[in-house]
Order: C-alpha cells, then structure tokens, then sequence
C-alpha cells in the first residue's frame, strides 16, 4: 500500500512529446483514473509508472522511493492489460503462479495465494483450464487475479475492460470497484471512456495532448470543469457550447450570441465583470436545457429559439439535436415532449447551471 | 445487352479452378514418386527394357513361337516366310500377317531367328525386393581365388551411411534453430545500438550463395584438421542455415504480443526467462517448421558433404553412398530408386511426426477475445 507521485514527468518520444510536464499525487488507497481520448498519452503515463518506459525527464516516486532506474519487477506494481496478456501456453493456476514462482515463494504459499485470489474473482473451477478455453471475461478475470497474488503496492490498469461486451463491462466495472473496497490498494486505472470513470474513480485525472488537463473528484470535475476540454470531455451527451459577447447594459450582464441575448441572473454575475465585452464561451450542458411545457419551477428560465434537427427517443428521456442559428446544441428534455423534426420551436436554458469560459485561454471562469 | 451474373455459378466456376488446379499440382508431384516406388520393386531386366508404367495392362508384342531362319530363303532378296513376304529390312520391323500376328527377324542376317509374336494385354508385375535387400544388405560380389575356387564378398551397406547421415542432420539442425532463435529474440524484443545495422547484415547474408564459400571455408578446415569430421559439417551447415533461420524466426517472434512479455517483465522475468519459458513454448510452430526444412536440406545435401567429408568412407553420409552405388559407370542404376526410397523413409517420418506443429492458433486465448 503506497502512494504515488508525478513531479514534471516528461516522456518524449523523438520530437513527439506524449506525456508533458505531468504533475500530481496519489493518494494511499486511492482510486484514480487516468481518462482522455485515444493518443492523449495516458497509457504512457502509466507506462512509466510501470517502468515500460524511460521518462525523458522529471521524477515518479512510489511510496517514498524514487523509482526512476528501478526496474519493473522491483517497483512493486503489478499491471492488467487491455489485451489480457494472458500466457497462452499455461493453465489458468500456472499463469497466476508465473510472477511468484520467479521470485521463488514457497510453494504452500503460491498455493494459498492463488487459491485466495481465485476466490476473490470466482474462477476457482478454471484453474485447471489454458486461457484459450475461457470467455473474455473470464480471461479479464484471470488477468486481473494474476495481478492480486503479487500482493503489490499498486494496481495498474490499462484500459482491460475495453475487449469487453457492454453487458460485461459493467458488471465487471461493479467487480474492480469491489475489489477496490477489498483489497484497500492504491489503483491506477486508465480508460477513454468517461463512464468508467466517473463510475469507479475517487478522483479523475483528464489528459489531453500529455497534457494534464484537471485533477478532481468526478463531480467536482462535472460541476465545475476548469477548461474547455475537461467541459466537453466529461459528460454524455458533451456540453453545449456558443461562442459568445459579455455585454454589460443597465448593470446586466448578457450573454450575446448570433442567435440569441439571454442575462445572467445577478446572483451569478459576479465573476465576469472583468470579461464585458470580450469573447467568451457559453456552455450549457443538455440537461439544463428543458421543453418550456416541462420546465422545472423555480429556476432562472431563459427562452431562445431554435430549430429541431433529429429526435432521438431513449424511454425514460429525449435528445433532441437543434440548431440555433449555425449553432448546433443538444437537449435532453421529459420524454413527454412533443417536439418532431423540423418544429421551429423556444427552448429553456436554466440560469442556474451554466459555465462561461474565457474564448481565448479556454479556461473557465469563476 | 450485358449477360445478368450468376453468383452461383461464378463460384461454381472458381471452385473448379482451384480444385483442378489443386489436383495437376498435386498429381505432378505424386506421379514421379509413385514411379518411382514401383521402379524400385521391378526387377533389373524390367527396370532397364521397359518403364515404371508397363506394370498397368497394356497391349505388347509377345513371341509365340521362335524358328531358326528356313535354309531356303535368302536374306538378300525378298523372301516368304510363314505366309508373308518382305525384305529383310521389313521383316527386321515385323510384317503382319492377314491374323493380325506378326513375323520378326530377330538378329542379323547370317544368325538371326524368326519369332512368331502376338498382339496381347499383359502386365510385367515381376516384382522382388531384390533392390532393397542389395542397397540395405550391400552387393555381393564374386571373387575368383587363385586356387579357382570363388568366395563372395559383400559390398559396403547402406545402414553405415544411414547412421552417418543421421549424426551429421540432428546436430546440424538444433544449432541452428538454437542460435537463431536467440539471436531472433534479441533482434526482436532487445533495444540495442546497431540492431538495424546488425539484423539488415543477416538478412543481406541470404542472398549470398553457399558454393562461393565453399573453398576458403575447405582451405580454413584443412589447416585446422577439421576435414572429414563430423563437427565440420556442423558448423558448415549451422553456418550456411543461420540467416534463413533468424530471418524466419525474427519474424514470428515480432510478432508475438508485446502484452505478454511486458507483463513477464513485470512479474519479474528476465530476458533469459522469457525466452525459455515464453518465447520458446510459443515459438513451436516456427520452430517446427524451420526445422523440418534444414533437416531435409542437410538430409538431402550432396555438395556440402562431398566438400568437407571427400572419401572418408566410415563418415561417409546417404546422398554420398547413394551416388558411389550406381557405380562409377553408372551399370547399377537400376539400384538407384531402391536407395532413394530408403533414404526418403526418415524425412517423410520427420515431416508427418512435426506437421501437427503446423496447426494455427497456438496463442489463441492469449490476448483479445
């Protein structure tokens, strides 16, 4: 059990920089989750952390140990990979057994070991079997038991439920969250897909470009998103955003879009005095856009116009994709709603629950 | 107007394709052999006047009757012999008679003989395992002593050859296989300076032809007394298979997941670990496969073994053996299809025993679902 640490980690790779001046901390027995979109250099932060690859520059700490020049096997981690990496040749005890047979664990102890691990993930009657007679996720399971024996410091997870079928993938979503709970070890776990997430993280780290975007708790990260990537990264379907004016008229704030002028109540004025007349984003995620016939009471409503350009009916919601003016915007409104294709229709935006970003930096402001 | 496409019967059309095209490949390949094995059990008189085939029924010319040439016909002129005439030039190619039977004059004109012969089916079937028991027991020769009476003295046999030959092809197959599978990993999964360089040199290697090599390497054996040791033909053989071997193996082990080694590394393998223990097991199907070909060039070299061993009879290999049987004026080829078959016999066996390594999907189940 061990925390662990990026300080202005830098891995290059010729004249490509994957992972750029990261810098963060992990706490003991946290749950971390390393998300962005394919390429972001996510699987290389892990990489090095896992001692796959040489960092260019910068220090990661394990623990209180500087494991920079350590060697893979001696930084007491132990890795699930997407692909399962299973050992094709041995049976499923064998491949569990492979790590500590090498560093010469008493057999009765192996023994002990596996037989706990198996249990832990329900494959005690596949012991016996070679990887390729078991389903995906039985192999998932496999790998992740390999990993559990080793008793590390530090689970490292790369992406290993993207094989999975969406049925699967969120049961075994329950299963790692359980064995989190379980096994009380620092996890570090990388994905591109936000739902995982938001569902198992205590706090999510958001890369873009090697770049470390924003490190929070999942909702802190969905409430208040610190940038424009982060904003529209996190969340399904993504904010809505509209280039935008600050215009300032009789003590108001308003927000002046191509298509549409709404004011920003005075009670979440504060912040933006300093950006009137400048270039802003506007972003509004789709579920603080209503139907006006099924507005919530009691909230700041603001109408805009907008064309409806595709209905997409969920049961228990509706997105409906619009248009205002060139600006195309998702809604997710009561199913109740009766709004067909083409309709030339007003939408509610709810002051309450917007974001403004500076259009320039892209940073939020607050 | 365009002819409205039949998927059916394109597929039809394409299946008789392959299939025919299957079948001649196959059927060109297995004719030679078969009559090459039937040859073998033909007897020497069968071997030299008639081919592998005339032991299917056929139709052939059968003497019926044999006469010495009638005092009152004269071989210059036309003559009437058993009811037909001709000169002696047409009865030398056979004049038919009105029975459809034919008359010969067999011989030259002062001691020739008239044969009566017939058109029948027959089938030369005299088959024995006479080759066999000469090229696996050695020839027996008759020598007359002084004193008039005659022993007989047995040629040298295969079986000395056999082991030879074998003693020469299983080392000269595992050093290979083993060196290039190491020096494939390395090439493969080791970082390095000068792994490009290095491996492009190997490969470059291949194009190189193994005869250019073949004097100076002599000239080398020579003053380090290595000619006409097993251990030279080894080495040569290691040699002349090595960057067809890491070529080969090179690229089946890229090829194995990168997935699998990074997590043996993690568990804590080292580079020697992961070759034995993964590399190895997982490599079987090449591995096989490669072995099977330098087993059958080593087998089957003549060029490399003349070279190195020269007349060194006790270390003397197959192919050399099967070459001094036929003799030096080739009067024993009729031995040869017997040999060629006793020395097909391991290569076959080696070939079926390995082939099941041929079998795909040995990493199924490893990575991905």
């Amino acid at each position: 059990m061990s925390s662990v640490a990026y300080e202005n980690v830098i891995k290059k790779f010729g004249e490509t920089v994957a992972v750029n001046n990261m810098t963060f901390h992990v706490a003991d027995k946290e749950f971390l989750v390393l998300v962005g979109p394919s390429g972001c250099g996510k699987t290389t932060a892990l990489r090095l952390l896992a001692g796959l690859e040489e960092i260019t520059s910068g220090t990661i700490h394990i623990g209180d140990r500087v494991v920079n020049d350590i060697a893979p096997k001696d930084r007491d981690i132990a890795m699930v990979f997407q692909s399962y990496a299973l050992y094709p040749h041995l049976s499923v005890y064998e491949n569990m057994a492979f790590g500590l047979k090498l560093r010469k664990t008493p057999k009765s102890e192996i023994e002990r070991r596996v037989h706990n691990a198996a249990e832990i993930l329900g494959i005690e009657e596949l012991l016996n079997r070679k990887p390729r007679q078991l389903s995906g996720g039985q192999r998932q399971r496999v790998a992740v038991g390999r990993a559990i024996v080793r008793e590390p410091k530090v689970f490292l997870f790369d992406e290993p439920l993207s094989n999975l079928d969406a049925k699967l993938r969120v049961q075994m979503r329950a299963e790692i969250n359980k064995l989190h709970k379980r096994l009380q070890t620092t996890f570090i776990y990388v994905t591109h897909d936000q739902v995982e997430a938001m569902t198992m993280a205590s706090r999510i780290a958001v890369i873009n470009k090697g770049i470390l975007q924003q490190i929070d708790t999942p909702q802190n990260l969905y409430d208040y998103p610190e940038n424009l990537f982060v904003a529209g990264f996190i969340g399904s379907p993504a904010m809505n955003f509209f280039p935008a004016k600050l215009r300032q008229e009789d003590g108001k704030l308003y927000v002046d879009s191509d298509n549409f002028t709404i004011p920003i109540p005075a009670s979440h004025a504060a912040p933006y005095q300093d950006y009137v007349n400048k270039n802003i984003v506007f972003g509004i995620r789709p579920e603080n856009i209503h139907d006006p016939a099924f507005t919530p009471p009691n909230i700041h409503a603001e109408r805009i116009a907008a064309k409806v350009d595709v209905v997409e009916l969920m049961g228990n919601e509706i997105f409906l994709y619009m248009f205002s003016g060139e600006n195309s915007f998702v809604a997710r409104v009561d199913p109740r709603s009766s709004f067909r294709i083409g309709d030339q229709v007003e939408m509610v935006f709810d002051m309450d629950t917007f974001h403004i970003f500076d259009a320039e930096t892209e940073k939020a402001i607050r | 107007m365009s002819t409205p496409k039949n998927p059916k019967r394109k597929k039809m059309v394409s299946d008789i394709l392959i299939n025919g095209s299957l079948f001649l490949l196959v059927a060109l390949w297995i004719i030679p052999t078969i009559g090459l094995l039937v040859s073998s059990f033909r007897t020497r008189f069968d071997i030299q006047t008639s081919g592998w085939w005339a032991v299917f029924p056929h139709r052939e010319w059968v003497k019926v009757k044999e006469f010495a040439i009638p005092e009152n016909v004269d071989p210059n002129g036309v003559m009437e012999i058993d009811g037909v005439t001709g000169t002696f030039q047409e009865f030398r190619d056979g004049v038919s008679t009105p029975d459809g039977r034919k008359v010969t004059w067999v011989g030259n004109k002062r001691l020739g003989k008239i044969q009566i012969q017939e058109h029948r089916w027959v089938m030369r079937t005299d088959f024995t395992l006479d080759n066999y028991q000469q090229v696996l027991a050695g020839k027996s020769f008759e020598l007359k002593n002084p004193d008039g009476s005659t022993r007989i003295v047995q040629g040298d046999n295969f079986v000395g050859a056999f082991l030879n030959s074998l003693t020469v092809s299983i080392p000269a197959t595992v050093i290979p296989i083993l060196i290039a599978a190491f020096a494939a990993y390395g090439f493969a999964w080791m970082r390095f300076p000068g792994r490009r360089i290095l491996f492009i040199m190997v490969v470059a290697l291949l194009v190189v032809p193994l005869q250019i090599a073949l004097v100076p390497i002599l000239q080398d054996y020579v003053k380090l007394d290595l000619n006409g040791t097993f251990l030279a033909l080894w080495l040569a053989h290691t040699g002349f298979g090595l960057p067809l071997a890491t070529y080969l193996l090179f690229n089946y082990i890229s090829g194995l997941p990168r997935d699998i080694l990074e997590s043996a590394f993690i568990d804590g393998a080292s580079h020697f670990t992961i070759f034995t223990k993964l590399i190895l097991p997982l490599s079987v199907p090449a591995l096989a496969s490669f072995a099977i070909f330098q087993f059958l060039w080593v087998w089957n070299d003549y060029l490399v073994a003349l070279v190195f061993i020269g007349s060194k009879p006790d270390v003397q290999v197959l192919t050399m053996r099967l070459a001094e049987m036929v003799g030096s004026r080739g009067n024993d080829w009729h031995l040869l299809t017997a040999g060629a078959f006793v020395s097909m016999v391991l290569p076959l066996a080696v070939f079926f025993g390995l082939q099941r390594y041929f079998v795909r999907g040995l990493l199924a189940g490893s990575v991905k679902g």
